[in-house]
């Protein structure tokens, strides 16, 4: 038998994208036995977290603070935006350590299917801080589904009339990607948008 | 229960972390729905319009059952970059799912949607999209009758279409009332005719008033956005 105070820590333990009953009865039991070093600082971060978290007015970054982090960073390029789709992509960005402009979370994707119209999205947004800020490159670096590109298409559409280059992220073989193991669709892709080698030396 | 066969993707929802409800067209058992384990390897092969091999297995057949999908060709790789092209893929298979009923095969509709995948990779592929749909609504009972005029029985000089009917009016014979009729553009008559962008806007005009009409009207639904951005995207 469990007490329901436990109960209740491993259902919704069980919630957390990864988790399933029987990985939230194992966290909740290394939690427990790991009271002092695990359990008490995790609620002590996630009570902070719950308090402070608020998503940030000019990008749409979750941060603590508000503009974040990313957005208060005076050694940012501020002529460059970057358009994602969700905070997971900013921070897959980020983690690469490549980019040093700033970003715009759009939220997600135009999808016919989920009836995701322009208006659910943060496009309006964009376009406003690309004519309000000396704005002079937008990456569109959405993914390479059809639901991606269509919003990237909608976007560079509506940013027509702005004096802006619009650019996309390549489509292409992986690092470490071997030609034999790859789908037909990224091997065509990877094909139709070929380069020129000597660009690249 | 256990059939095999080829069929479409026309949509691909989440359904848990790890498994999606995937719709298709397929070619003898219709718009038919099951549950496929994702991974990475999956994500290209869940794209809408890639066509694929099927195998589908379920207890009974009301039952959702499991695909077992193998792709045959990842269609929206090649129409990325070209947004229109994009448009009309999304909103053919929006449409299907929308309107055609489960488990009802409709080979004919399977055969155009198969062809316009093919002729979306190519630059004209605007008369593919227009006769496409004017299959599904035949697909769907609602077929439009462009073998004569409606008024006078002439078959030559076909210009418009009775909104009320869906039969072809000559130029003569809608004289009088050219302003209630739609206008049927040439290309849908003579397959060899040109197709203009005001064309297509026309062609896309008459099926949108016949599909929002008598197939989603009825239910209560509204025109997928993406077939709507496809006709006010069109520049003229």
């Amino acid at each position: 038998m469990i007490g329901s105070e436990i109960n209740e820590l491993i259902q919704y333990l069980a919630k957390i994208p990864g988790l399933g009953p029987r990985s939230g009865r194992r966290a909740a039991l290394h939690l427990i036995k790991h009271k002092d070093r695990l359990l008490k600082p995790l609620a002590d971060a996630m009570l902070k977290v719950d308090e402070s978290i608020r998503s940030c007015v000019q990008c749409g970054n979750l941060d603590t603070q508000d503009p974040c982090l990313v957005c208060q960073d005076p050694r940012r390029d501020n002529t460059i935006i970057c358009v994602v789709e969700q905070v997971a992509d900013l921070w897959a960005l980020e983690r690469t350590g490549c980019f040093h402009g700033r970003y715009h979370i759009l939220g997600g994707t135009l999808s016919a299917i989920d009836g995701i119209g322009p208006e659910d999205l943060k496009i309006q947004g964009l376009i406003e801080r690309v004519h309000r800020i000396q704005v002079q490159e937008i990456i569109l670096a959405l993914n390479a589904t059809v639901e991606g590109q269509t919003t990237a298409h909608y976007i560079m559409e509506r940013l027509k009339l702005a004096e802006v280059k619009i650019t996309a992220l390549a489509h292409g073989v992986p690092v470490g990607g071997e030609l034999d193991y790859l789908d037909d669709g990224t091997l065509s892709t990877a094909l139709a948008s070929r380069r020129s080698f000597s660009e690249t030396s | 229960m256990d059939w095999m066969d080829t069929g479409i993707v026309l949509s691909a929802r989440a359904h848990g972390e790890s498994y999606a409800i995937v719709t298709l067209l397929t070619e003898h058992h219709g718009r038919h729905a099951g549950l496929i384990r994702t991974s990475k390897k999956t994500a290209a092969l869940l794209q809408i319009g890639t066509y694929v091999r099927a195998d589908w297995r379920g207890r009974l057949s009301e039952h959702l059952g499991f695909w077992t999908l193998e792709p045959l060709k990842i269609t929206c790789a090649n129409l990325l970059d070209r947004p229109q092209a994009l448009l009309a893929l999304s909103a053919g298979c929006s449409l299907i799912d929308l309107v055609l009923p489960d488990h009802e095969a409709h080979p004919l509709l399977y055969r155009k949607f198969l062809n316009l995948l093919e002729k979306l990779e190519k630059p004209a592929w605007q008369k593919s999209y227009v006769i496409f749909e004017i299959c599904m609504l035949r697909e769907l009972g609602f077929g439009l009758d462009l073998s004569r005029c409606a008024a006078t029985g002439v078959t030559d000089n076909l210009m418009y279409i009775s909104p009320k009917t869906g039969r072809a009016v000559s130029q003569e014979g809608g004289k009088d009332y050219a302003e209630r009729l739609l206008p049927l553009p040439s290309f849908i008559i003579d397959l060899e005719a040109e197709v203009t962008p005001q064309d297509f806007k026309a062609g896309l005009r008459l099926t949108s008033y016949f599909l929002e009409r008598y197939a989603l009207e009825p239910s209560n639904r509204k025109m997928p956005s993406a077939r709507v951005r496809l006709s006010e995207g069109i520049s003229t």
